[in-house]
Protein backbone atom coordinates (compact mmCIF):
# COMPACT_ATOMS: atom_id res chain seq x y z
CA UNK A 1 0.00 0.00 0.00
CA UNK A 2 1.37 3.65 -0.64
CA UNK A 3 0.91 6.59 1.77
CA UNK A 4 -2.01 7.78 -0.85
CA UNK A 5 -3.85 4.46 -1.00
CA UNK A 6 -3.56 4.72 2.55
CA UNK A 7 -4.72 8.12 3.46
CA UNK A 8 -7.49 8.11 0.61
CA UNK A 9 -8.73 4.87 2.24
CA UNK A 10 -8.72 6.67 5.69
CA UNK A 11 -10.31 9.59 4.22
CA UNK A 12 -13.31 7.95 2.65
CA UNK A 13 -13.92 4.99 5.59
CA UNK A 14 -12.98 2.30 3.47
CA UNK A 15 -10.37 1.14 5.64
CA UNK A 16 -8.73 1.83 9.43
CA UNK A 17 -5.49 2.58 10.42
CA UNK A 18 -5.96 -0.41 13.21
CA UNK A 19 -7.11 -3.16 10.62
CA UNK A 20 -3.94 -1.61 8.27
CA UNK A 21 -1.69 -1.98 11.46
CA UNK A 22 -3.06 -5.42 11.99
CA UNK A 23 -2.78 -6.56 8.19
CA UNK A 24 1.06 -5.69 8.18
CA UNK A 25 1.76 -7.74 11.37
CA UNK A 26 -0.11 -10.27 10.13
CA UNK A 27 1.75 -10.43 7.01
CA UNK A 28 4.94 -9.84 9.20
CA UNK A 29 4.01 -13.12 11.20
CA UNK A 30 3.84 -14.93 8.14
CA UNK A 31 6.75 -14.28 6.02
CA UNK A 32 9.15 -12.65 8.16
CA UNK A 33 10.14 -15.63 10.35
CA UNK A 34 11.69 -19.15 9.57
CA UNK A 35 8.22 -20.48 9.08
CA UNK A 36 7.84 -18.14 5.90
CA UNK A 37 10.26 -16.86 3.94
CA UNK A 38 12.90 -15.86 6.71
CA UNK A 39 13.38 -12.96 5.38
CA UNK A 40 14.42 -11.60 8.72
CA UNK A 41 13.65 -8.24 8.24
CA UNK A 42 12.03 -6.90 11.81
CA UNK A 43 14.46 -7.30 15.09
CA UNK A 44 11.78 -5.96 17.22
CA UNK A 45 7.95 -5.31 16.66
CA UNK A 46 5.86 -2.00 18.98
CA UNK A 47 2.63 -3.48 18.54
CA UNK A 48 1.30 -1.39 21.54
CA UNK A 49 2.66 1.50 20.86
CA UNK A 50 1.61 1.12 16.87
CA UNK A 51 -1.91 0.05 17.75
CA UNK A 52 -2.39 3.07 20.09
CA UNK A 53 -0.98 5.52 17.74
CA UNK A 54 -3.69 3.83 15.01
CA UNK A 55 -6.40 4.11 17.72
CA UNK A 56 -5.57 7.71 17.48
CA UNK A 57 -6.01 8.46 14.07
CA UNK A 58 -8.72 6.10 14.23
CA UNK A 59 -10.70 8.50 16.13
CA UNK A 60 -9.24 11.73 13.97
CA UNK A 61 -10.84 10.54 11.00
CA UNK A 62 -14.15 9.27 12.76
CA UNK A 63 -14.28 13.13 13.93
CA UNK A 64 -13.80 13.92 10.19
CA UNK A 65 -11.10 16.59 11.19
CA UNK A 66 -8.14 16.91 8.61
CA UNK A 67 -5.77 13.91 8.42
CA UNK A 68 -1.93 14.59 9.19
CA UNK A 69 0.11 13.82 6.08
CA UNK A 70 1.25 10.23 7.27
CA UNK A 71 -2.29 9.01 8.93
CA UNK A 72 -2.32 5.14 9.74
CA UNK A 73 0.78 5.00 7.29
CA UNK A 74 2.65 1.88 8.63
CA UNK A 75 6.51 2.52 9.10
CA UNK A 76 9.66 0.66 10.21
CA UNK A 77 12.53 2.16 12.19
CA UNK A 78 16.37 0.75 11.62
CA UNK A 79 17.42 -0.45 14.69
CA UNK A 80 20.08 2.35 14.69
CA UNK A 81 17.83 4.90 15.68
CA UNK A 82 16.06 4.97 19.37
CA UNK A 83 12.43 3.97 19.94
CA UNK A 84 10.66 3.97 23.36
CA UNK A 85 9.44 1.15 24.18
CA UNK A 86 11.73 -0.82 22.00
CA UNK A 87 15.49 -2.14 22.59
CA UNK A 88 17.73 -0.23 20.18
CA UNK A 89 20.59 -3.24 18.97
CA UNK A 90 22.29 -1.57 16.50
CA UNK A 91 22.54 -5.33 15.28
CA UNK A 92 25.20 -5.58 17.61
CA UNK A 93 25.22 -8.15 20.72
CA UNK A 94 27.14 -4.96 22.89
CA UNK A 95 23.77 -3.30 23.16
CA UNK A 96 21.43 -6.42 23.47
CA UNK A 97 18.95 -5.30 26.77
CA UNK A 98 19.14 -1.79 25.89
CA UNK A 99 16.33 -0.05 26.13
CA UNK A 100 16.74 3.94 25.30
CA UNK A 101 14.99 6.64 27.15
CA UNK A 102 14.35 9.14 24.26
CA UNK A 103 13.10 9.00 21.28
CA UNK A 104 15.48 10.19 17.55
CA UNK A 105 13.80 13.57 16.38
CA UNK A 106 13.36 11.39 12.96
CA UNK A 107 11.21 8.90 14.85
CA UNK A 108 9.20 12.03 16.52
CA UNK A 109 8.55 13.70 13.56
CA UNK A 110 7.26 10.70 11.80
CA UNK A 111 4.70 10.00 15.05
CA UNK A 112 3.71 13.45 14.95
CA UNK A 113 2.85 13.00 11.21
CA UNK A 114 0.61 10.50 11.85
CA UNK A 115 2.65 7.52 11.19
CA UNK A 116 2.44 4.12 13.00
CA UNK A 117 5.99 2.91 14.58
CA UNK A 118 5.74 -1.27 13.65
CA UNK A 119 9.23 -2.08 15.08
CA UNK A 120 12.81 -2.25 14.56
CA UNK A 121 14.72 -3.28 11.26
CA UNK A 122 17.27 -5.48 11.02
CA UNK A 123 21.24 -4.33 9.74
CA UNK A 124 24.75 -4.26 9.76
CA UNK A 125 25.85 -3.95 13.11
CA UNK A 126 26.22 -0.32 13.64
CA UNK A 127 25.93 -0.39 10.31
CA UNK A 128 28.82 -1.37 9.03
CA UNK A 129 28.27 -3.76 6.02
CA UNK A 130 27.08 -3.82 2.35
CA UNK A 131 24.87 -7.02 2.46
CA UNK A 132 23.47 -7.43 5.88
CA UNK A 133 25.22 -10.36 6.98
CA UNK A 134 27.06 -8.56 9.28
CA UNK A 135 24.17 -8.25 11.76
CA UNK A 136 24.67 -10.26 15.14
CA UNK A 137 21.49 -11.03 15.12
CA UNK A 138 21.38 -13.03 11.73
CA UNK A 139 21.13 -12.07 7.94
CA UNK A 140 18.24 -10.70 5.90
CA UNK A 141 17.34 -12.17 2.99
CA UNK A 142 16.22 -10.42 -0.36
CA UNK A 143 12.59 -10.14 -0.70
CA UNK A 144 13.21 -10.29 -4.78
CA UNK A 145 15.68 -13.55 -4.63
CA UNK A 146 15.28 -15.59 -1.21
CA UNK A 147 18.78 -16.57 -1.43
CA UNK A 148 20.65 -12.48 -2.26
CA UNK A 149 21.24 -10.39 0.03
CA UNK A 150 19.24 -7.39 0.65
CA UNK A 151 22.37 -5.00 0.39
CA UNK A 152 23.29 -3.32 3.64
CA UNK A 153 23.74 -1.38 6.19
CA UNK A 154 19.84 -0.78 6.22
CA UNK A 155 18.82 -4.33 4.63
CA UNK A 156 15.80 -4.77 7.04
CA UNK A 157 15.05 -1.91 5.87
CA UNK A 158 14.91 -2.21 2.38
CA UNK A 159 13.72 -5.84 2.39
CA UNK A 160 10.35 -4.84 4.78
CA UNK A 161 9.66 -2.15 2.31
CA UNK A 162 10.13 -4.34 -0.74
CA UNK A 163 8.09 -7.36 0.82
CA UNK A 164 5.18 -5.22 1.89
CA UNK A 165 5.64 -5.41 5.64
CA UNK A 166 5.61 -1.87 5.98
CA UNK A 167 4.43 1.26 3.38
CA UNK A 168 7.83 3.16 3.97
CA UNK A 169 10.67 3.22 6.82
CA UNK A 170 14.19 4.64 8.18
CA UNK A 171 17.30 3.52 7.50
CA UNK A 172 20.84 5.28 7.62
CA UNK A 173 23.62 5.85 4.78
CA UNK A 174 26.77 6.64 5.49
CA UNK A 175 28.73 4.90 2.46
CA UNK A 176 25.51 3.70 0.62
CA UNK A 177 23.90 2.08 3.10
CA UNK A 178 20.63 3.82 1.81
CA UNK A 179 20.90 3.91 -2.04
CA UNK A 180 22.41 0.37 -2.46
CA UNK A 181 19.59 -1.61 -0.35
CA UNK A 182 17.15 0.46 -2.20
CA UNK A 183 19.25 -0.95 -5.30
CA UNK A 184 19.10 -4.62 -4.51
CA UNK A 185 15.26 -5.00 -3.03
CA UNK A 186 13.64 -2.59 -5.75
CA UNK A 187 12.33 0.18 -3.57
CA UNK A 188 13.18 3.83 -3.98
CA UNK A 189 16.04 4.84 -0.97
CA UNK A 190 16.93 8.76 -0.36
CA UNK A 191 20.01 10.13 0.78
CA UNK A 192 19.13 13.69 2.20
CA UNK A 193 22.23 16.17 1.58
CA UNK A 194 24.32 15.94 4.88
CA UNK A 195 22.31 18.22 7.84
CA UNK A 196 18.94 18.12 6.36
CA UNK A 197 17.60 15.81 8.41
CA UNK A 198 18.59 15.59 11.94
CA UNK A 199 20.29 12.81 13.55
CA UNK A 200 19.42 12.82 17.35
CA UNK A 201 18.85 9.88 18.50
CA UNK A 202 20.80 8.11 16.16
CA UNK A 203 23.57 5.39 17.38
CA UNK A 204 26.63 7.60 15.12
CA UNK A 205 29.24 5.21 13.07
CA UNK A 206 31.33 8.02 11.33
CA UNK A 207 29.47 11.27 12.28
CA UNK A 208 30.97 13.66 9.24
CA UNK A 209 28.90 10.95 6.62
CA UNK A 210 25.76 9.39 8.63
CA UNK A 211 22.55 10.75 7.47
CA UNK A 212 19.51 9.58 8.16
CA UNK A 213 16.64 9.05 5.15
CA UNK A 214 13.95 7.09 4.18
CA UNK A 215 12.96 3.99 1.96
CA UNK A 216 9.65 3.95 -0.10
CA UNK A 217 7.61 2.20 -2.27
CA UNK A 218 7.73 5.08 -5.39
CA UNK A 219 9.02 8.76 -5.19
CA UNK A 220 6.02 10.60 -4.49
CA UNK A 221 6.11 8.62 -1.28
CA UNK A 222 9.69 9.52 -0.77
CA UNK A 223 9.06 13.09 -1.24
CA UNK A 224 6.35 13.07 1.06
CA UNK A 225 8.98 11.44 3.63
CA UNK A 226 11.48 13.73 3.13
CA UNK A 227 9.13 16.43 3.60
CA UNK A 228 8.34 15.23 7.06
CA UNK A 229 11.91 14.39 8.26
CA UNK A 230 13.69 17.39 6.67
CA UNK A 231 14.67 20.44 8.90
CA UNK A 232 17.20 21.88 11.64
CA UNK A 233 16.79 20.47 15.08
CA UNK A 234 17.99 22.12 17.74
CA UNK A 235 19.09 18.99 19.40
CA UNK A 236 21.57 17.98 16.37
CA UNK A 237 24.21 20.83 15.60
CA UNK A 238 25.27 19.37 12.63
CA UNK A 239 21.34 19.59 11.53
CA UNK A 240 21.52 22.60 8.75
CA UNK A 241 18.97 25.78 9.59
CA UNK A 242 18.12 25.69 5.90
CA UNK A 243 15.02 26.32 4.33
CA UNK A 244 12.66 22.88 3.61
CA UNK A 245 11.57 22.72 0.10
CA UNK A 246 8.20 21.88 -1.11
CA UNK A 247 9.49 18.22 -2.25
CA UNK A 248 5.88 16.95 -3.24
CA UNK A 249 5.01 20.20 -5.25
CA UNK A 250 8.61 20.15 -7.14
CA UNK A 251 7.24 16.72 -8.52
CA UNK A 252 4.66 18.65 -10.57
CA UNK A 253 7.56 20.42 -12.43
CA UNK A 254 8.48 19.26 -15.30
CA UNK A 255 12.06 17.84 -16.02
CA UNK A 256 11.93 19.50 -19.96
CA UNK A 257 15.50 21.84 -20.22
CA UNK A 258 17.45 20.27 -16.94
CA UNK A 259 20.93 18.64 -17.42
CA UNK A 260 21.84 15.41 -16.93
CA UNK A 261 25.37 14.70 -16.21
CA UNK A 262 26.73 11.40 -16.97
CA UNK A 263 30.29 10.91 -15.45
CA UNK A 264 32.29 8.82 -17.53
CA UNK A 265 34.16 7.00 -14.48
CA UNK A 266 31.44 5.13 -13.50
CA UNK A 267 30.84 3.40 -16.55
CA UNK A 268 34.39 1.72 -16.29
CA UNK A 269 35.29 -2.24 -15.81
CA UNK A 270 33.31 -4.00 -13.73
CA UNK A 271 30.01 -2.89 -14.60
CA UNK A 272 27.40 -5.33 -15.38
CA UNK A 273 26.15 -5.30 -18.83
CA UNK A 274 22.72 -5.13 -18.10
CA UNK A 275 22.84 -2.81 -15.45
CA UNK A 276 24.86 -0.37 -18.41
CA UNK A 277 21.99 -1.31 -20.24
CA UNK A 278 19.30 -0.21 -17.95
CA UNK A 279 20.90 3.44 -17.19
CA UNK A 280 21.00 3.80 -20.63
CA UNK A 281 17.24 3.16 -21.03
CA UNK A 282 17.06 5.10 -18.06
CA UNK A 283 19.06 8.25 -20.06
CA UNK A 284 16.61 7.92 -22.87
CA UNK A 285 13.54 8.37 -21.13
CA UNK A 286 15.10 11.59 -19.65
CA UNK A 287 16.24 12.76 -23.36
CA UNK A 288 12.26 12.14 -24.39
CA UNK A 289 11.33 14.16 -21.56
CA UNK A 290 13.22 16.99 -22.23
CA UNK A 291 16.50 16.67 -20.68
CA UNK A 292 20.04 17.73 -22.12
CA UNK A 293 22.52 14.63 -21.27
CA UNK A 294 26.03 15.98 -21.21
CA UNK A 295 29.27 13.68 -20.75
CA UNK A 296 30.73 15.02 -17.16
CA UNK A 297 34.32 13.93 -15.76
CA UNK A 298 34.62 13.40 -11.67
CA UNK A 299 38.36 12.57 -12.07
CA UNK A 300 38.99 11.58 -8.18
CA UNK A 301 36.20 9.28 -8.25
CA UNK A 302 38.63 5.71 -8.25
CA UNK A 303 39.96 7.27 -5.14
CA UNK A 304 36.39 7.80 -3.04
CA UNK A 305 36.87 4.07 -1.74
CA UNK A 306 40.12 4.05 0.04
CA UNK A 307 39.50 7.51 1.18
CA UNK A 308 36.06 6.64 2.88
CA UNK A 309 37.47 3.78 4.44
CA UNK A 310 40.16 5.68 6.15
CA UNK A 311 37.84 8.46 7.39
CA UNK A 312 34.61 6.57 8.21
CA UNK A 313 37.10 3.80 9.84
CA UNK A 314 38.74 6.57 12.11
CA UNK A 315 35.52 8.17 13.32
CA UNK A 316 33.83 5.18 14.18
CA UNK A 317 36.93 3.55 16.45
CA UNK A 318 36.61 7.02 18.28
CA UNK A 319 32.37 6.99 17.98
CA UNK A 320 32.49 3.09 19.49
CA UNK A 321 34.41 3.72 22.02
CA UNK A 322 31.87 4.77 24.14
CA UNK A 323 30.75 0.87 24.26
CA UNK A 324 32.60 -0.23 27.33
CA UNK A 325 30.16 -2.16 29.11
CA UNK A 326 29.38 0.42 32.02
CA UNK A 327 26.48 2.62 31.42
CA UNK A 328 24.39 0.11 29.18
CA UNK A 329 24.29 -3.29 27.26
CA UNK A 330 26.77 -6.01 27.79
CA UNK A 331 29.58 -6.51 30.89
CA UNK A 332 31.84 -9.09 30.09
CA UNK A 333 31.33 -11.17 33.97
CA UNK A 334 34.01 -11.75 35.94
CA UNK A 335 36.67 -9.34 35.23
CA UNK A 336 38.66 -7.85 38.11
CA UNK A 337 39.62 -4.75 36.40
CA UNK A 338 38.00 -1.71 35.02
CA UNK A 339 40.22 -2.53 31.86
CA UNK A 340 40.31 -5.79 31.77
CA UNK A 341 36.37 -5.43 31.56
CA UNK A 342 36.46 -3.08 29.21
CA UNK A 343 38.75 -5.10 27.26
CA UNK A 344 36.50 -8.40 27.51
CA UNK A 345 33.70 -6.23 27.14
CA UNK A 346 34.33 -5.19 23.56
CA UNK A 347 36.03 -8.52 22.63
CA UNK A 348 32.53 -10.39 23.39
CA UNK A 349 30.31 -7.70 22.37
CA UNK A 350 31.31 -6.34 18.51
CA UNK A 351 31.62 -8.58 15.74
CA UNK A 352 34.59 -9.46 13.50
CA UNK A 353 33.71 -6.58 10.88
CA UNK A 354 33.53 -3.86 13.64
CA UNK A 355 36.63 -4.55 15.54
CA UNK A 356 38.43 -4.86 11.64
CA UNK A 357 37.35 -1.23 11.38
CA UNK A 358 38.01 0.11 14.38
CA UNK A 359 41.10 -1.65 14.67
CA UNK A 360 41.80 0.13 10.84
CA UNK A 361 40.50 3.15 12.15
CA UNK A 362 42.52 3.40 15.10
CA UNK A 363 45.82 2.53 13.05
CA UNK A 364 44.67 5.43 10.93
CA UNK A 365 44.75 7.93 13.46
CA UNK A 366 48.05 6.69 15.72
CA UNK A 367 51.17 8.21 15.76
CA UNK A 368 52.89 7.93 13.30
CA UNK A 369 50.68 6.89 10.22
CA UNK A 370 48.20 10.12 10.82
CA UNK A 371 49.48 12.09 7.98
CA UNK A 372 50.13 9.11 5.61
CA UNK A 373 46.41 7.76 6.02
CA UNK A 374 43.83 10.29 8.02
CA UNK A 375 44.88 13.22 6.88
CA UNK A 376 45.77 12.28 3.24
CA UNK A 377 42.18 11.27 2.95
CA UNK A 378 41.07 14.60 4.24
CA UNK A 379 42.81 16.46 1.68
CA UNK A 380 41.62 13.54 -0.87
CA UNK A 381 38.03 13.92 0.25
CA UNK A 382 38.92 18.10 -0.28
CA UNK A 383 39.11 16.67 -4.30
CA UNK A 384 36.39 14.67 -4.75
CA UNK A 385 33.82 17.28 -3.42
CA UNK A 386 35.44 19.96 -5.59
CA UNK A 387 34.93 17.51 -8.21
CA UNK A 388 31.23 17.80 -7.45
CA UNK A 389 31.13 21.33 -6.79
CA UNK A 390 32.86 22.01 -10.47
CA UNK A 391 30.64 19.48 -12.16
CA UNK A 392 26.96 20.97 -10.91
CA UNK A 393 28.16 24.51 -12.19
CA UNK A 394 27.69 23.01 -15.54
CA UNK A 395 24.55 20.36 -14.80
CA UNK A 396 21.75 20.22 -12.87
CA UNK A 397 21.68 16.58 -11.69
CA UNK A 398 23.61 13.47 -12.32
CA UNK A 399 22.81 10.24 -13.12
CA UNK A 400 24.75 6.71 -12.51
CA UNK A 401 25.04 3.12 -12.32
CA UNK A 402 23.72 2.50 -8.05
CA UNK A 403 25.54 -0.96 -7.79
CA UNK A 404 28.51 -2.37 -10.33
CA UNK A 405 26.23 -5.72 -10.39
CA UNK A 406 22.98 -7.03 -8.46
CA UNK A 407 22.43 -8.33 -5.71
CA UNK A 408 24.78 -11.51 -4.59
CA UNK A 409 24.23 -14.33 -2.64
CA UNK A 410 24.49 -15.00 0.86
CA UNK A 411 27.91 -15.53 1.74
CA UNK A 412 29.30 -14.89 -1.40
CA UNK A 413 31.74 -12.27 -0.64
CA UNK A 414 32.06 -12.19 3.73
CA UNK A 415 35.21 -13.72 3.38
CA UNK A 416 37.39 -10.69 1.39
CA UNK A 417 36.73 -7.28 3.00
CA UNK A 418 38.38 -5.82 0.33
CA UNK A 419 36.12 -7.25 -2.34
CA UNK A 420 33.02 -6.16 -0.10
CA UNK A 421 34.87 -2.72 0.24
CA UNK A 422 34.51 -2.79 -3.63
CA UNK A 423 30.45 -3.08 -3.77
CA UNK A 424 30.56 1.02 -2.76
CA UNK A 425 32.19 2.00 -5.70
CA UNK A 426 29.50 3.93 -6.99
CA UNK A 427 27.92 5.05 -3.34
CA UNK A 428 30.92 6.46 -1.27
CA UNK A 429 31.68 9.66 -3.50
CA UNK A 430 28.90 11.08 -3.04
CA UNK A 431 29.01 10.55 0.66
CA UNK A 432 31.79 12.04 1.45
CA UNK A 433 30.73 15.03 -0.56
CA UNK A 434 27.94 15.66 1.34
CA UNK A 435 25.49 15.88 -1.83
CA UNK A 436 21.90 14.56 -1.91
CA UNK A 437 21.26 11.08 -3.69
CA UNK A 438 18.65 8.93 -4.68
CA UNK A 439 18.22 5.27 -5.82
CA UNK A 440 15.42 4.91 -8.44
CA UNK A 441 14.67 1.35 -9.71
CA UNK A 442 14.81 1.29 -13.56
CA UNK A 443 14.12 -2.13 -14.53
CA UNK A 444 15.29 -5.93 -13.56
CA UNK A 445 17.85 -8.06 -14.86
CA UNK A 446 16.54 -11.35 -17.32
CA UNK A 447 17.12 -13.26 -13.73
CA UNK A 448 14.55 -10.76 -12.08
CA UNK A 449 16.88 -8.86 -9.87
CA UNK A 450 16.19 -5.30 -9.63
CA UNK A 451 18.35 -2.86 -10.71
CA UNK A 452 18.73 1.05 -9.66
CA UNK A 453 19.87 3.79 -11.02
CA UNK A 454 21.66 6.65 -8.61
CA UNK A 455 20.85 10.67 -9.13
CA UNK A 456 22.57 12.78 -7.34
CA UNK A 457 21.93 16.80 -6.75
CA UNK A 458 23.19 19.48 -5.29
CA UNK A 459 23.73 20.27 -1.40
CA UNK A 460 19.95 21.24 -0.86
CA UNK A 461 18.78 20.27 -3.91
CA UNK A 462 16.34 17.49 -3.15
CA UNK A 463 13.41 19.24 -5.16
CA UNK A 464 15.35 18.31 -8.53
CA UNK A 465 16.54 15.43 -7.73
CA UNK A 466 13.48 13.73 -6.97
CA UNK A 467 12.06 15.83 -10.12
CA UNK A 468 14.64 13.50 -11.92
CA UNK A 469 13.47 10.53 -10.11
CA UNK A 470 10.16 10.74 -11.01
CA UNK A 471 10.69 11.37 -14.43
CA UNK A 472 12.78 7.90 -14.65
CA UNK A 473 10.13 5.56 -12.94
CA UNK A 474 7.17 7.38 -14.86
CA UNK A 475 9.05 6.17 -17.88
CA UNK A 476 9.61 2.78 -16.95
CA UNK B 1 56.00 -1.09 11.32
CA UNK B 2 57.06 -3.74 9.92
CA UNK B 3 59.59 -4.74 6.27
CA UNK B 4 57.97 -3.77 3.08
CA UNK B 5 55.97 -1.86 5.23
CA UNK B 6 53.12 -4.21 6.24
CA UNK B 7 51.62 -4.77 9.52
CA UNK B 8 53.16 -6.96 11.28
CA UNK B 9 51.06 -9.34 14.52
CA UNK B 10 52.99 -6.99 17.14
CA UNK B 11 51.29 -4.07 15.32
CA UNK B 12 48.04 -5.75 15.94
CA UNK B 13 48.05 -6.32 19.17
CA UNK B 14 49.29 -2.80 19.52
CA UNK B 15 46.50 -1.03 17.69
CA UNK B 16 44.11 -3.45 19.85
CA UNK B 17 45.33 -2.40 22.86
CA UNK B 18 44.89 1.72 21.86
CA UNK B 19 41.42 0.60 21.33
CA UNK B 20 40.64 -1.43 23.85
CA UNK B 21 40.35 -4.56 21.96
CA UNK B 22 41.29 -7.82 24.01
CA UNK B 23 41.26 -10.36 20.57
CA UNK B 24 41.89 -14.01 20.80
CA UNK B 25 45.27 -15.85 19.58
CA UNK B 26 42.98 -16.86 16.26
CA UNK B 27 41.64 -13.37 15.27
CA UNK B 28 45.20 -11.63 15.63
CA UNK B 29 46.73 -13.55 12.25
CA UNK B 30 43.00 -12.68 10.55
CA UNK B 31 43.00 -9.21 11.28
CA UNK B 32 46.67 -8.90 10.43
CA UNK B 33 45.58 -10.24 7.06
CA UNK B 34 42.83 -7.98 6.24
CA UNK B 35 44.36 -5.10 7.51
CA UNK B 36 46.90 -5.68 5.42
CA UNK B 37 44.84 -6.20 2.45
CA UNK B 38 43.05 -3.06 3.07
CA UNK B 39 46.31 -0.58 3.47
CA UNK B 40 47.49 -2.37 0.14
CA UNK B 41 44.18 -0.87 -1.07
CA UNK B 42 44.34 2.03 0.18
CA UNK B 43 48.10 3.06 -0.62
CA UNK B 44 46.95 3.88 -3.91
CA UNK B 45 46.05 7.60 -1.90
CA UNK B 46 49.76 8.06 -2.21
CA UNK B 47 49.69 8.56 -5.92
CA UNK B 48 47.45 11.75 -5.67
CA UNK B 49 49.85 15.11 -5.32
CA UNK B 50 48.05 17.05 -2.14
CA UNK B 51 50.33 19.72 -1.70
CA UNK B 52 48.41 23.03 -1.04
CA UNK B 53 44.84 20.98 -0.26
CA UNK B 54 43.29 21.73 2.56
CA UNK B 55 42.25 18.79 4.79
CA UNK B 56 38.32 18.36 4.71
CA UNK B 57 36.51 17.35 8.28
CA UNK B 58 33.04 17.92 6.88
CA UNK B 59 31.16 19.31 4.73
CA UNK B 60 30.08 22.43 5.76
CA UNK B 61 33.82 23.57 5.29
CA UNK B 62 33.40 23.45 2.00
CA UNK B 63 30.05 25.21 1.37
CA UNK B 64 30.98 28.09 3.12
CA UNK B 65 29.67 28.16 6.04
CA UNK B 66 31.20 30.76 8.71
CA UNK B 67 32.32 29.59 12.13
CA UNK B 68 30.75 32.29 14.06
CA UNK B 69 33.22 32.98 16.65
CA UNK B 70 31.30 35.09 19.00
CA UNK B 71 29.28 32.76 20.74
CA UNK B 72 26.04 34.81 19.50
CA UNK B 73 24.67 31.96 17.35
CA UNK B 74 24.53 29.66 20.23
CA UNK B 75 21.17 28.68 21.66
CA UNK B 76 20.30 30.09 25.42
CA UNK B 77 21.85 28.60 28.06
CA UNK B 78 18.64 27.29 29.83
CA UNK B 79 18.09 24.85 32.53
CA UNK B 80 16.04 22.30 30.96
CA UNK B 81 14.85 19.06 32.48
CA UNK B 82 17.77 16.35 32.51
CA UNK B 83 16.43 12.52 31.08
CA UNK B 84 14.84 10.61 34.18
CA UNK B 85 17.96 8.51 36.05
CA UNK B 86 15.56 6.16 37.10
CA UNK B 87 15.22 5.15 33.26
CA UNK B 88 18.78 5.82 32.41
CA UNK B 89 19.85 3.32 35.22
CA UNK B 90 17.30 0.50 33.98
CA UNK B 91 20.01 -0.08 31.24
CA UNK B 92 22.61 -0.32 33.33
CA UNK B 93 24.77 -3.43 33.79
CA UNK B 94 25.69 -3.05 37.57
CA UNK B 95 24.43 0.25 40.04
CA UNK B 96 23.17 1.20 43.21
CA UNK B 97 20.50 2.96 41.44
CA UNK B 98 22.12 6.55 41.74
CA UNK B 99 25.30 6.04 40.39
CA UNK B 100 27.26 3.02 37.85
CA UNK B 101 29.32 0.52 39.57
CA UNK B 102 32.52 -0.77 38.07
CA UNK B 103 35.07 -3.46 38.76
CA UNK B 104 38.43 -2.16 40.94
CA UNK B 105 39.84 1.32 38.64
CA UNK B 106 43.25 1.44 40.25
CA UNK B 107 45.08 -1.96 39.09
CA UNK B 108 48.77 -2.94 40.56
Amino acid sequence: MTIDEVRTGLANGSITATAVAEQHYARIAAEDGPAGKDIHSFLALSRERALGQAAKIDSLAKSGDALPPLAGVPVGIKDVLTMVGSPATAGSKILEGYMPPYDATAVTKLEAAGAVLLGKLNCDEFAMGSSNENSAYGPVRNPRALDRVPGGSSGGSAAAVAAGFATASLGTDTGGSIRQPAAFCGVVGVLPTYGRVSRYGLIAFASSLDRVGPFALNVRDAATMLGILAGHDPMDATSADRPVGDYTGALSKPVHGLRIGVPEEYFGEGLDPEIRAAIEKALDILRKAGCEIKKISLPHTRYAVPTYYVIATAEASANLSRFDGVRYGLRAKGANTLSAMYRETRDQGFGAEVKRRILLGTYALSAGYYDAYYRKAQQVRTLLTRDFLTAFNGVDAIVTPMTPSPAFKLGEKTDDPVKMYLEDIYTVAASLAGVCGMSVPCGATAAGLPIGVQILGRHFDEETMLRVGLAVESGE
Amino acid sequence: MAENGGVTEQDVLRVAELANLELTSEEVPRMQRDLNAILGHVAQLQELNTEGVPAMSQVGEMLGAEIEGTGAALRPDKVRPSLDRKLVMASAPETDGRFFKVPKVIER
